[in-house]
Order: structure tokens, then C-alpha cells, then sequence
């Protein structure tokens, strides 16, 4: 199962040490990660569930290239990181 | 006599409270976290500070110990968007502007966002309703941002005899009523006029633009307001509105009315519209105690030369005695008055840019 990081400044609000979540997409991962960590959905993805504006997320060192649904797929050793976007701040 | 100051700025929760050698500072909380809105609501003493991060969005803080400890409780969550091209705003909250007492019971809330959604929570902050009587009115459509990208609620004025009343001030959006807890609403605001709408529409109701609008707590049929192109003072409990005459500007963001006594407001006046600094560089309160018929320029204590300083819609409050007040501006400049005005003291001019001040207790 991939393995999903938290920058330092998700994790100043909400404690998620690194952890291997179920799943296929992105999209799969972040819902898995929320699921286990209900108040984390709302630091990462808007009301409509969209990935917020100014969080990124790499897949093994490349920025996913659908942040709308997230579809970019993920394998078993893969590493998902998040991250506070430079913009945003 | 407040028990605390309290501030919330660019960088966090300041808690000022007072010592015999004056206001002293206390504590910070959420430092580094950019804090919109605070309440003490009055029926059990909790805390509540909205924050708007940059990254993470808008989060909601309750405090049970006057802030020596904090859990985040649900920020308001808007519905899923249904498709609608018409319907140019998003449905997700990007800012808690507005955070007021709703009934009487104690964790009854109102909170006003945007993009124009008015909550209630009647569970401190547990959970969130978003009042649909109010959003799904067609006028809704219409409102666009004033101050932010999106339009926003920034004023909710219970009565306190009857808090089934409620005045609502929404930028761009107007003034709304309701008389029956927000179960239906009403557009009103006749005598506000906007320049920044094509003339034949600048008495427009629901494109008026009030940036703050306050309620005595006395005399609740009586609230002040300013708004983008005026000042105004109404006596029908929000109906209409009658401009002011308030010296150097009648443009600014910061009004504050006496809970004891409805004929004293002061408003802290700037230069419209596209500058907003301090006419001549020299910051001053305006004051009236006559109901805003006649107004003194109060300038004791504060910088007459060289002053920058913009006050935000929510950073002048007054407190409980109607004397002691407070505020705050964008250069972090935040100054006190035990005498209603006549003079004031720098508190300290080295904070954060100040967004919301409350005066407690």
C-alpha cells in the first residue's frame, strides 16, 4: 500500500505521522487518510470535497496532474506527500 | 470595568487584561494563525476565535478556561454546490467574519462567512446549519464581494429584548431583517445610497455595501453603521437610514455605538475609497453624543503626523460602561481610552495588523 507523508505544517494542527493507506488513486488514499483521521478532510479538501486551493500533493516526487478528482493513480510502494502549497501563506 | 482585552490579528490571539499600571499582555494563542473573529458568548463564558488559514482553510476554536486551553469545535460547511451556471459563487466557506449570540441559551450562535451563508449553531459549535431561508432568496444571486473576493456576512445585530430580531449587514448585499429568528428575511436599508453602482441603481437595497453595522444594547431600536460610500444612524430598528455628517470623512470601516446610551457613537474615519489611510496622515475618532447630528474630532493621545493607520470593521469595540474602548489598525498600532475618547493610549504599536478587538466582562 502507498505510503501517505504530512508536512510538519498539516501536522502542527493535526498529529498524522506517516502511514500506509489503502488504494489505487490519490483520490482513494486522501479518503482512506481522512477516514481514519475524520478532522484532517476539512485541512485538506474544501466543501465541495476538492482538494484546497493552495495544498499540494506529489506522488513519488511529482505533482498529481488532476487535482480536481485526483484520479492519478497510485501503486504499493508508492509515496504520497502533502504539503502546504508557497502560494497561500 | 473589561476583564479582558482581547485582539485578534494576523498572527494570532492576544489577551490583554488589566493591571493597576493598566492593560497588561497575558497570553497568546494560535500564534502564526491569522484569527478573524472572536466571541465570549455572555450565557456560559466560553471563548470562541475563527481562524482563516492560508493553506487549510477556515477552523473554529472554543475555549472553556478563558483561553488557557482550546479544542477545535466544526467550522460552518456549506451544502454540496448543485449545478447551477447561474449561481456564480462557490458553495465552500472561505472566511467566518461575523460571530454573534443566537437566542438565549447558552451555545447558540450565529456565524456570518463567505461567500454570504448565515449559520447557527445550537450546540457551541458543534455543528452548523446553514440558514436556507436567507441563502436560497434569488436576491442572493446578486450579491458580489465588498472587502473580500466574495460577498460576506460581517454584521449580525440581535436585539436583546427580543433576540427573535436580528439585523444582518452583508457587503455587497445590503441590510437584512428578520422578526422571526431567521425563519424569513427581509431586504431593507432605504437611505443608503452607493456611488460604486450605475446611478440609476445607487439606492439599489440589495447591492448596498454597510461595512459595519452596530445595535445599542439599551435602545436596540437605534443602530449605526458605515458603510462604502457614507455613515449612517437608524432608529427603526434597521428599516431606514439617515447619513451623517461625520468630520473629516464619512467614509471608513469601524463604528461603535454606547450600549448605554444610543445618542453616542464614534466612527474612525479614513479617505475614500481607492487610499483608506487617515485623512492628513493624522488619525482621529470621531464622536458624537447627540445622535450624529454634531460631531467632535478627537485626537488626544493619537499620531497627528505620518499615520497610515486603517481601521478594520471590527477592530473598535466599546465596552459594557460605554466609556472604556478599544482599537486596533493594519499597522498593528492598537490604542485604549477609559474616558470614552477624550483620551487615548498607545497599547502597543507593535502587533500584528489587528482584525477583530473585543472588549469582555
Amino acid at each position: 500500500m502507498p505510503v501517505c507523508h504530512l508536512a510538519k505544517a498539516v501536522q502542527r494542527h493535526v498529529a498524522c505521522p506517516p502511514q500506509t493507506v489503502p488504494g489505487e488513486t490519490v483520490a482513494a488514499a486522501v479518503q482512506a487518510l481522512c477516514d481514519r483521521e475524520p478532522r484532517l478532510r476539512g485541512y485538506l479538501l474544501d466543501d465541495q470535497g476538492q482538494l484546497r486551493q493552495h495544498v499540494e500533493l506529489f506522488v513519488n516526487g511529482r505533482r498529481v496532474r488532476d487535482r480536481g478528482r485526483l484520479t492519478d493513480p497510485v501503486g504499493p510502494t508508492d509515496q504520497i506527500h502533502i504539503f502546504q502549497a508557497l502560494s497561500g501563506g | 470595568m473589561a476583564q479582558h482585552l482581547l485582539l485578534g490579528t494576523r498572527k494570532g490571539l492576544f489577551d490583554y487584561r488589566p493591571t493597576a499600571a493598566g492593560w497588561k499582555l497575558e497570553r497568546v494563542s494560535f500564534l502564526g494563525d491569522p484569527v478573524s473573529q472572536l466571541l465570549v458568548d455572555p450565557r456560559d463564558g466560553r471563548w470562541y476565535a475563527a481562524s482563516a488559514l492560508g493553506h487549510f482553510g477556515v477552523k473554529l476554536h472554543r475555549s472553556a478556561n478563558q483561553g488557557a486551553t482550546w479544542e477545535e469545535v466544526a467550522a460552518p460547511a456549506y451544502p454540496v454546490k448543485p449545478d447551477d451556471p447561474d449561481d456564480r459563487n462557490p458553495w465552500t466557506l472561505s472566511y467566518l467574519w461575523a460571530l454573534e449570540p443566537a437566542g438565549t441559551a447558552a451555545g447558540d450562535l450565529w456565524a456570518g462567512t463567505a461567500p454570504g451563508g448565515l449559520f447557527r449553531s445550537t450546540d457551541g459549535g458543534e455543528s452548523w446549519q446553514l440558514n436556507r431561508a436567507l441563502w436560497d432568496r434569488p436576491e442572493r444571486r446578486e450579491w458580489f464581494g465588498g472587502g473580500l473576493d466574495e460577498p460576506g456576512i460581517h454584521s449580525i445585530c440581535p436585539n436583546p429584548a427580543n433576540p427573535a430580531d436580528v439585523v444582518i449587514g452583508i457587503s455587497c448585499g445590503g441590510v437584512w431583517l428578520t422578526a422571526d429568528d431567521g425563519a424569513s428575511w427581509t431586504l431593507r436599508g432605504e437611505g443608503m445610497s452607493a456611488d460604486f453602482l450605475p446611478p440609476e441603481q445607487a439606492t439599489y437595497l440589495n447591492l448596498q455595501d454597510p461595512h459595519r453595522i452596530v445595535r445599542c444594547l439599551d435602545q436596540p431600536a437605534v443602530l449605526w453603521a458605515t458603510h462604502h460610500c457614507d455613515s449612517y444612524r437608524s432608529t427603526d430598528g434597521g428599516a431606514t437610514w439617515t447619513a451623517l455628517e461625520v468630520p473629516p470623512s464619512r467614509f471608513g470601516f469601524a463604528v461603535a455605538v454606547s450600549p448605554r446610551d444610543a445618542a453616542v457613537g464614534w466612527y474612525i474615519p479614513a479617505i475614500k475609497d481607492q487610499f483608506r489611510v487617515p485623512v492628513e496622515a493624522q488619525l482621529v475618532v470621531a464622536r458624537s453624543r447627540d445622535g450624529g447630528r454634531w460631531f467632535e474630532v478627537l485626537r488626544q493621545g493619537l499620531p497627528q503626523q505620518e499615520a497610515y493607520d486603517l481601521v478594520y470593521r471590527h477592530a473598535l469595540d466599546v465596552a459594557a460602561d460605554g466609556c472604556t474602548l478599544a482599537f486596533g489598525s493594519t499597522t498593528g498600532n492598537v490604542w485604549t481610552t477609559a474616558d470614552a475618547g477624550d483620551t487615548w493610549h498607545l497599547l502597543n504599536g507593535h502587533l500584528p495588523p489587528v482584525y477583530a478587538v473585543r472588549l469582555v466582562g
